[in-house]
């Protein structure tokens, strides 16, 4: 691998890890939006807070590597994108703004109509942000993110790859957060909210796989260099990423919540990778490749020392933080309201 | 009003005016939430760690409290600094197209010390109640570790801006990129520390603000002190030092930047040895109703009372900044600076031969004051700064206008954060306000109001 490829590797290791993480927290607001009334809901929206509570803040902070990494190692590319992509970019924004801030004041609201109100703000926005930024990956899978910047700043997000690419991205961060939601209720023995939410995450699922293949068949004639990777070089992993979908639903019926989430988890990040080598050596596809794009060595080299220093500082107290908020059983919270 | 037009003397690119406007906008508010990201990590420290090595109940409890000001604070201070990343690419494509790998890296380690920042904070809020008392106490120092790192590399970049290394432009072309230069600047060292100590500043007045204000309602128990006297320290100290650091500062000012300094001190013509001008605007190129005091506009420039300080007049027309705005500014700051270090060493004197300040009422409003004016000193320092540096965005490399994205459509973006910042800053004035009602009404763990009666924080 020469350098460039090696920081666009670390780059894509965040777009994943942002796929992963930040997609399960951007989901928890689909079943947050669609739990009911205040009494019905309060159970899933209890479990939403618990769940992604102590870890969203973590999560997010992907995104920041993600930008920052990629304006430091193509700088151009990214001032391309954000000149063309400016509206979608913009409501992406938006949404992430208003998510987390709602969030926040919905935990410590002090009356029930707060709370609805940041609730809702909180749900519609988890929707809203995925949904632009699969539209931004879609334009840039698609090629029409030019070079020299300041694109078509409709019709390059406003079109059949775009538009199902956020809709795919708002469809898998709602399955995998399904699927994680379902592991966690279970866990702390709510076994009425965990039956619930299982029913529900099995019909995301089912919808969600539906859609990524009615998306085939535009993408094909849409974005022909990603559907030559994706029909070619990363077939594998888009065939793999159907079986896990399909194993996670199984897993899911069967109770075996715990196996459900890695299921979830191969399937959806088999799509990311899946997307990433299928366009591969594009940086902005039929545009830019990672090696025209890529900024000064020197600041490569140093993007890297960065990255070794996040591998050694930032990742054992992550997984301290996953192991010990999201891990053990809180037993002490009963199973109260659900499902009625 | 001439004076904010001046860069629109050429085709300026359509997005140039809603871009500034919008940067400071969201910079404006960034900032006051950074510096608790900043500051207040170590003001819990300190809380928390008397709670548990004294075992007092009113520190512990304090600190409790405070750590659910903080989840709030820190997760709008996280979005808010989301959107000056997007924000950087959006508004100024001109700047982060050329210049982003040479003034990115600080970027990233910043991005590290936010994760940090972010993990030990999800940890710490997690930990109440679940955790080893001692070993919850600690994750705070991460946390506060990692907000000074973070700054700094913040301020790294600001601090390139001004006064530019790292690189060299060839025919048009930026090579011999060095982004360590950038990290480890010379410059970076007195602004980050006069951002530092500006944020201690901030957070501690602000929080001695609120307890001032329930003494003077009444409420004068251990709580109100303790919660008055912590952050009231550290502002104190913060205070004392600020005015000297600022102060080397801007004697810095005089060799890398004259022009803005120029403005600093509403100097049209070179003088030797300068006046100190307070107050004053510039009327068609005239400075009026100013006070002058003879010598000390050298000595607070140079620092000798001899030396001079360069005028307007040496700077071409068109590399003058906005000068009326960055005077004021500067001297909004430096006044209300000054006036705090004298408040507060009056006060500890006070204190010091056996008087309690806080008995008398004008001095809890004072206290009261001293938050707001933090805050606006902490505002008019970086608009004295960022305003003083145009028509350059990098000092001398490049100009605002090319560094500014011609998009059409900035007004409508401008218009939607000013609506979203004033949003966010109702909401988490009514959720604070309503935080602090229900613990006074004796509910210590502010369950959430859907949630079963018995979830526990
Ligand atoms: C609580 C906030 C606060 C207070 C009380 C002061 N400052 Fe300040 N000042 C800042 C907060 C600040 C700031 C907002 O943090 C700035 C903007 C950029 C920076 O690094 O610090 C700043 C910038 C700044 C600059 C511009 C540096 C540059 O453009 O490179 C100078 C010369 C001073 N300050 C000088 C002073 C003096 C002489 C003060 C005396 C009382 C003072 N400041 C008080
Ligand atoms: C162009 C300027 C800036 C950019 C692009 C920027 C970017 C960001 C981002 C992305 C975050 C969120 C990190 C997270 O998700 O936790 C953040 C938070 C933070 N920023 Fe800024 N920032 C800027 C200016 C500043 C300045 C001037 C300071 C000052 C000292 C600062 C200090 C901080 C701190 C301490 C935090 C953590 C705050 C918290 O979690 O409450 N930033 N910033
Ligand atoms: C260290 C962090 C900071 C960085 C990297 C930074 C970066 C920038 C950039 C890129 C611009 C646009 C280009 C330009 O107008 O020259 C700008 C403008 C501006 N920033 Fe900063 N900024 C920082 C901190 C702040 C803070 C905390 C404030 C608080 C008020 C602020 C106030 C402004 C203002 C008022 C402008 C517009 C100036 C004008 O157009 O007249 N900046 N800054």
């Amino acid at each position: 691998m020469s350098l460039p490829e090696l920081v666009a590797a670390a780059l894509f290791a965040g777009v994943l890890a942002y796929g992963l993480f930040g997609g399960a927290d951007f989901g928890t607001g689909w079943f947050d939006l669609t739990a009911g009334g205040s009494a019905r809901g309060a159970a899933v929206r209890t479990q939403v807070d618990e769940s992604i509570g102590p870890v969203w803040e973590a999560n997010h902070v992907w995104l920041v590597y993600v930008l920052v990494t990629w304006w430091t190692g193509f700088p151009e590319t990214f001032a391309a994108a954000t000149t063309t992509l400016f509206v979608p970019f913009l409501l992406a924004l938006l949404g992430i703004v208003l998510r987390g801030a709602a969030f926040a004041f919905r935990k410590y609201s002090g009356t029930l109509g707060q709370a609805r109100v940041f609730g809702a703000v909180f749900a519609a926005s988890s929707l809203l942000a995925p949904f632009f930024l699969g539209t931004i990956a879609g334009a840039i899978a698609s090629g029409r993110v030019p070079a020299e910047g300041y694109g078509d700043r409709w019709h390059s997000w406003l079109n059949a790859t775009s538009l199902f690419g956020g809709a795919i991205a708002v469809g898998t961060c709602a399955f995998l957060a399904g699927v994680f939601l379902t592991a966690d209720a279970a866990r702390a023995g709510r076994v009425a909210l965990a039956r619930t939410l299982r029913r529900r995450t099995v019909g995301v699922g089912v919808a969600t796989g539906a859609l990524v293949f009615a998306a085939l068949v535009p993408i094909l004639h849409d974005a022909p260099t990603l559907a030559d990777g994706l029909t070619g070089r990363a077939a594998p992993l888009v065939a793999l990423s159907g079986l896990a979908g399909v194993a996670t639903l199984v897993l899911l019926v069967r109770h075996r919540y715990a196996a459900a989430r890695v299921a979830a988890v191969l399937a959806v990040g088999s799509v990311l990778l899946g997307w990433g080598l299928g366009q591969y050596p594009w940086l902005l596809v039929d545009e830019v490749t990672i090696e025209q794009g890529a900024g000064a060595r020197a600041t490569l080299v140093g993007l890297l020392v960065a990255v070794g220093l996040a591998v050694v500082v930032v990742l054992p107290p992550l997984v301290w933080l996953f192991r010990s908020t999201q891990w053990p059983a809180t037993a002490e919270i009963t199973d109260h309201g659900a499902g009625r | 009003m001439p004076d904010l037009l001046l860069g629109a003397l050429t085709a300026d690119p359509a997005g140039l005016l809603p871009a500034r406007e919008q940067m400071a906008v969201s910079l404006g508010w960034h900032i006051v939430l950074a510096c608790f990201g900043v500051a207040f990590p170590t003001m819990i420290f300190v809380v928390h760690r008397r709670g548990v090595v004294r075992d007092d109940a009113v520190a512990l409890r304090l600190a409790r409290r405070w750590s659910k000001v903080a989840a709030v604070l820190f997760a709008i201070g996280a979005v808010s600094g989301t959107v000056l990343s997007f924000e950087m690419g959006l508004l100024w494509p001109g700047l982060m197209g050329p210049y982003g790998d040479v003034l990115g890296l600080p970027f990233a380690f910043e991005g590290l010390s936010f994760f940090v920042e972010a993990i030990f904070l999800g940890l710490y809020l997690y930990g109440w109640d679940r955790m080893p008392p001692r070993r919850h106490l600690l994750l705070l120092l991460p946390m506060a570790v990692a907000g000074i790192v973070g700054s700094y590399c913040v301020i790294s970049v600001n601090a390139w801006m001004n006064m530019p290394t790292g690189f060299r432009v060839v025919d048009g072309q930026v090579t011999d990129v060095d982004p360590w230069a950038v990290l480890f600047s010379s410059g970076t060292v007195l602004s980050f520390a006069h951002m530092w100590v500006g944020a201690f500043m901030v957070v501690g007045f602000v929080v001695a603000a609120v307890y001032a204000a329930g003494m003077l309602r009444g409420r004068r128990d251990d709580h109100h002190r303790l919660g008055f006297t912590v952050p009231f320290g550290f502002a104190s100290v913060a205070a004392v030092v600020q005015p000297v650091i600022g102060h080397v500062l801007g004697m810095r000012l005089g060799e890398t930047q004259p022009a803005k300094l120029a403005a600093f001190e509403l100097a049209t013509t070179t003088e030797q040895p300068a006046p100190l001008r307070m107050g004053g605007l510039l009327v068609d190129g005239d400075p009026r109703f100013y006070l002058a005091i003879p010598r000390w506009g050298s000595f607070i420039a140079r620092g000798s009372f001899r030396k001079p300080v360069a005028g307007l007049d040496t700077v071409p027309r068109e590399d003058w900044p906005p000068v009326n705005v960055t005077h004021v500014a500067f001297q909004t700051m430096v006044g209300i600076g000054t006036l705090l270090a004298v408040a507060v060493v009056v006060f500890w004197i006070a204190r010091w031969r056996g008087r309690d300040p806080l008995a008398h009422r004008p001095v809890l409003l004072g206290a009261v004051l001293a938050g707001p004016l933090a805050v606006l000193a902490l505002e008019s320092g970086w608009v004295a700064t960022e305003v003083g540096r145009q028509p350059w965005t990098v000092w001398h490399v490049l100009r605002t206008p090319d560094a500014a994205t011609d998009n059409p459509g900035i007004w409508w973006s401008f218009a939607g954060a000013c609506l979203l910042y004033l949003g966010m800053t109702v909401a988490a004035y009514v959720v604070l306000r309503s935080m602090a009602r229900r613990w006074r009404a004796g509910e210590e763990h502010l369950p959430s109001p859907y949630g079963p009666e018995e979830v526990p924080r």
